[in-house]
């Protein structure tokens, strides 16, 4: 994981557009008072939703895409919840209360390298930034996208700028039929790295796949935070060197410092 | 009225805080976390993260539940351990223009007294706040802070080891917080901390499992702050000693309502979570409101509630 250092800070924000993708899915964008450019895949940001009782602490949301010259970040959100549902009715002329940016990012392979890239649902978020920063480095890159069916199979022609688009859904209505970790792709073993972010169960099976082909693999975990800061320590994993801090130590790890079996 | 004549600074013990407005332990890491967003040296304190004897590596995630208009805490003391706060983290942080307070807990009294003589022998941490209050550990924390013989055994033993100030941090978790109170103050405590976490719950439905991995927790925010209100009023009533009164308090005017119950000096917990910012907000807030009801000194406020 890259350790740079980039000043957090905590404020409102202009928001430019509110772009609804389907019934579950939008995207904010969000312009920065500041530069933005050394915001870093795997990068992501606390949002404050206001005016609820439930929604109490900020919601992490990864860092889907940035404009450095327009000081715009795009923030891929799917609504879950009251917090997320709340979020999906701002409109573009408001402002939101953000910190940012949080967390470490993905490790960069260098020009050359062939990397994949695998998203489950909502976990596409951090990697079409990913994709984009790989591909201008000169990395080979492919990008396996999955999902229920075809509804939660969104903006393939944003990846398909970067790399070769694979998909799976498990009804098979878009691409292969069946689990994202069983698509054909996962069947390779000349990758250099494994990138991964989904569910849970899925990112397993992925670092399985990953250690089986002795690929480095990284994964962006996204438990319950309270501060986003490494402050609380609510949001820790075990690793081995004892519980971290999935926001201030990750979100990104290297699966083989990860204890998940503990 | 001129802003640089106001009085902000008040007195725990023998010890001066710039103003009262500290951030609670278990919230502010031990400062560097939240150097980004404000100057550390304009707060009145920091109570950095509960310190053991021991590392301790803290409870399984989750450890954490969101409630309304709060949140559960499991997080069970995950610290280094004293050495390592001697070690590496005090080194970062001795030159905070702030009174730095290390909150210090264990299982037994000996590991109560062997933290708190290690923290003796740091000449820039003024102060410690006796942690007899954690809701989240199974052995110690807040089993000490809930009767008055075992409060005033940690007290009276902390107490004959520790020779700068100490302020003991009570637990909400009981019937009669007041005796409690009166107890470590007959044993030295220079000031009391009130409240810590209230212990509570949260179940899924859909999962019909609880939240936590403990099951229970500790729950703060605003949603406790009437509570905590009423506790730090009831304990201002009881002792003669200072009072750091904290639960919910998310801006300038739950700061001075705490004031107001009793508090000399207020701790911003839960809040610094929501807004890194917000412990530089209440100070402005607490400027304005002296100006605006022609406060010259602070003082003047606590315990100032009018009678009906």
């Amino acid at each position: 994981m890259t350790t740079t250092y980039a000043k957090k800070h905590v404020n409102l924000l202009n928001i430019i557009e509110n772009k609804k993708i389907n019934t579950q899915y939008f995207i904010l964008k969000v312009q920065a008072p500041h530069d933005i450019s050394n915001l870093l895949p795997g990068q992501f940001v606390n949002i404050l939703v206001a005016d609820t009782r439930h929604a109490f602490l900020r919601r992490p949301i990864s860092i889907y895409d940035i404009h450095p010259q327009e000081r715009t970040i795009d923030l891929l959100i799917q609504v879950v919840g009251e917090g997320t549902h709340l979020l999906s009715k701002l409109k573009a002329g408001e402002q939101v209360d953000i910190l940012y940016p949080l967390g470490k990012s993905f490790s960069l392979l260098e020009s050359g390298k062939i990397a994949l890239l695998v998203g489950g649902g909502v976990g596409i978020a951090p990697l079409l930034f990913l994709a984009k920063k790989l591909y201008r480095k000169g990395v080979d890159v492919h990008i396996l996208l999955g999902g229920k069916g075809s509804n939660n199979i969104i903006e393939t022609k944003n990846f398909e700028k970067y790399g070769k688009v694979y998909i799976a859904t498990e009804d098979g209505s878009q691409g292969e039929r069946g689990l994202l970790t069983q698509h054909s792709i996962l069947r390779k073993s000349d990758f250099d790295m494994i990138y991964s972010c989904g569910p849970d169960a899925m990112m397993r099976a992925v670092a399985n796949i990953a250690a089986k082909h002795t690929i480095e693999c990284e994964v962006s975990l996204e438990n319950m935070m309270a501060c986003g800061i490494g402050s609380c320590l609510c949001c820790v994993t075990p690793t081995k060197s004892g519980h971290q801090c999935v926001c201030s130590d990750g979100p990104v790890f290297n699966t083989k410092t990860l204890e998940w079996n503990k | 009225m001129n802003t640089s004549k106001l009085k902000l600074a008040v007195k725990i013990g023998n010890l001066e805080f710039k103003n009262p407005v500290m951030t609670a332990s278990g919230t502010f890491g031990y400062g560097p976390e939240f150097e980004d967003f404000i100057d550390i040296n304009r707060l009145g304190g920091i109570v950095v993260k509960g310190t053991t004897l021991n590392a301790r590596e803290g409870n399984n995630y989750p450890r954490m539940a969101e409630t309304p208009s709060g949140m559960l805490n499991a997080v069970g003391l995950q610290n280094k351990g004293v050495d390592v706060f001697c070690n590496e983290i005090y080194p970062r942080i001795q030159d905070y223009k702030t009174n730095i307070f290390v909150n210090v807990s264990g299982s037994t009294v000996e590991e109560y007294v062997k933290t708190a003589e290690r923290i003796n022998e740091l000449e820039h941490i003024p102060g410690i706040e006796l942690n007899i209050s954690c809701p989240n550990v199974k052995e110690g924390g807040m089993a000490f802070g809930t009767s008055c013989p075992s409060a005033v055994a940690v007290t009276h033993a902390v107490r004959q080891v520790y020779k700068k100030t100490m302020v003991v941090k009570l637990s909400p978790n009981v019937t009669n917080i007041a005796d409690i109170a009166k107890a470590v103050e007959a044993v030295g405590a220079d000031g009391i901390s009130l409240i810590n976490t209230l212990l509570a719950m949260a179940i899924n439905a859909e999962t019909r499992r609880a939240v936590l991995s403990t099951t229970t927790g500790g729950l703060s925010g605003p949603a406790i702050k009437p509570i905590a209100l009423r506790m730090v009023w009831q304990v201002a009533q009881a002792v003669k000693i200072p009072i750091m009164g904290m639960g919910g308090i998310m801006n300038s005017t739950d700061a001075i309502e705490f004031m107001l119950a009793g508090a000399t000096a207020i701790q911003i917990g839960t809040a610094n979570f929501i807004d890194p910012s917000v412990s530089m907000k209440v100070i402005d807030g607490i400027e304005d409101y002296m100006k605006r009801h022609h406060i010259q000194d602070i003082n003047s406020l606590i315990g100032g509630m009018l009678q009906q």
